[in-house]
C-alpha cells in the first residue's frame, strides 16, 4: 500500500510531468489560456494516457518481450497511441458531440503529446506490475491536469496585467512556469 | 525559391524553436549542458534529414488520407535506428538524453516539416529544408544550453570558467530551463521590434 502512495505523491508533485520532466509542454503553453479549455484538455489527455499506459504495458509484456523484439518498442507504442486517439475521437464524436466540439483540434493533437508516449516508456523502464502501471499513469495524468489548470488560472489574470511589450504571450508564460516549477521543487524533500 | 533560401530560412527567419515555438519539450529538458544540447541537436537533425528524404521521395505513393500514420511510421523507424546507434557508440550521451531519444518521434518539428514541406516538394529542396531546420534547432539548443551550463554549473563544454561560488544551481534544475527560454524569447521579440 505504501509503495502505491509513494508512486502517487512522486508522480503528482515531485516529478510533475510538466514542471519537472518537461513532457507535454506544447499543450501546456497552447491550451492554458482559458480555464474551461484546460480542464477539457486535461480530461482528454488523462483518458488517453491511462488507456495507452495499459495497452502499451500489455503489448510489451505479452508480445514484444516474449518475441524478443523490444527494439520495436517506439514504433509499436506510437502506433497504439495514434490509433487509440483516433478511436477516442470517433467514440466521443458519436456519443457526445458537444464535448467533441469543445475539444476541437486538441483531440487529434494528443497523438503528438510527448506526455503520453513518455509515460508509456517510463512505465516499461521502471518494470512496473500492472497495478503500479495503472496508478503511475493515473497520477501522472492528475499531475498534468493539475499543472494545466493552475497555469490557466494564472494566465487568465495575466490578461489584465501590465507586462512589458516584448514579454507578452509565451515569454511571460515561460517565466510563470519557472516560478511554478520552483515552488514544485519544494516538494522534493517530501519522500 | 532557390535552394540556398530553403537552407537559410530554418536558421533565423523560421527558426523552429525561437520563431515557430516547436519542439519545446526536448529543448527545455536536455539543455542542462552544451554536450547534451549539441548531441540532441545532431540526433534530431539526422532523423529529420532521413525522414524528409524518404517522405519526399514517397510523396506520390502515400495516399492522402493515411499520410499522418505513414509519416509517423517512417519517423519512428529512423528514431529507432538512431536510438540503437547511440546506445552502441555514445553510451554516455545515450544515458544523459535518456527518454528524450525515443521521444524525438513525437517532436512536432519533424511531423510539421513533413506536413508543410517534404510531403509537397521534391527531394533536393527537402534535403536543404531539413539541413536548415536541423541547423537552426541545433543552434537554438546550443544557445539555451550555453546559458544554462555557464550560469548553473560554471562550465562550458565541461571546462570550468567561473569561480566556484558564483554559479546558481537552479539554472540547471527545471526552473532554469523555463527562465532561460522565456528571457531569450523576450530578447528576440525586442530585437525584432527594433529592426522592423
Amino acid at each position: 500500500m505504501q509503495e502505491y502512495f509513494i508512486i502517487i505523491i512522486s508522480a503528482v508533485f515531485i516529478n510533475n510531468i510538466v514542471l519537472s520532466q518537461f513532457l507535454g509542454i506544447c499543450p501546456f503553453m497552447g491550451v492554458s489560456k482559458k480555464l474551461s479549455a484546460s480542464l477539457g484538455m486535461g480530461g482528454a489527455v488523462s483518458f488517453v494516457l491511462v488507456v495507452a499506459g495499459f495497452i502499451t504495458w500489455a503489448l510489451n509484456t505479452y508480445l514484444l518481450t516474449p518475441l524478443g523484439i523490444g527494439y520495436l518498442q517506439t514504433i509499436a507504442f506510437i502506433l497504439v497511441i495514434a490509433s487509440l486517439v483516433q478511436f477516442v475521437e470517433m467514440v466521443i464524436k458519436k456519443f457526445s458531440p458537444s464535448l467533441y466540439k469543445a475539444l476541437g483540434i486538441y483531440l487529434p493533437l494528443i497523438t503528438t503529446n510527448c506526455a503520453v508516449l513518455g509515460v508509456a516508456i517510463i512505465n516499461i523502464q521502471k518494470e512496473f506490475s500492472l497495478g503500479k502501471v495503472m496508478v503511475h499513469s493515473l497520477s501522472h495524468a492528475a499531475g498534468f491536469t493539475l499543472a494545466l489548470v493552475l497555469m490557466s488560472g494564472i494566465r487568465e489574470r495575466l490578461e489584465d496585467a501590465d507586462i512589458p511589450e516584448s514579454m507578452r504571450g509565451v515569454p511571460i508564460a515561460l517565466i510563470v512556469a519557472a516560478l511554478m516549477s520552483i515552488s514544485f521543487l519544494g516538494f522534493s524533500g517530501l519522500i | 525559391m532557390s535552394l540556398t533560401n530553403e537552407f537559410t530560412k530554418g536558421i533565423i527567419r523560421e527558426n523552429p524553436l525561437f520563431r515557430l515555438l516547436l519542439g519545446m519539450c526536448p529543448s527545455l529538458a536536455v539543455t542542462t549542458s552544451v554536450d547534451n544540447g549539441l548531441g540532441m541537436g545532431v540526433a534530431f537533425s539526422v532523423v529529420l534529414l532521413a525522414s524528409n528524404i524518404v517522405i519526399s521521395a514517397m510523396r506520390s505513393i502515400i495516399p492522402n488520407s493515411v499520410r499522418i500514420p505513414a509519416y509517423i511510421v517512417i519517423v519512428a523507424t529512423f528514431v529507432t535506428m538512431i536510438d540503437l546507434l547511440m546506445h552502441a557508440f555514445t553510451p554516455a550521451l545515450y544515458t544523459a538524453l535518456g527518454i528524450f531519444i525515443p521521444l524525438i518521434v513525437v517532436n512536432c518539428i519533424i511531423l510539421g516539416r513533413a506536413e508543410a514541406f517534404s510531403g509537397k516538394n521534391p527531394v533536393l529542396p527537402s534535403i536543404m529544408d531539413a539541413l536548415g531546420m536541423g541547423a537552426g534547432f541545433t543552434l537554438a539548443l546550443v544557445l539555451v544550453s550555453s546559458f544554462r551550463e555557464v550560469l548553473g554549473a560554471g562550465t562550458f563544454f565541461g571546462q570550468t570558467i567561473l569561480p566556484e561560488n558564483i554559479p546558481a544551481i537552479m539554472m540547471i534544475l527545471p526552473p532554469g530551463g523555463f527562465i532561460t527560454l522565456g528571457c531569450l524569447l523576450a530578447l528576440l521579440n525586442k530585437i525584432q521590434k527594433k529592426t522592423a
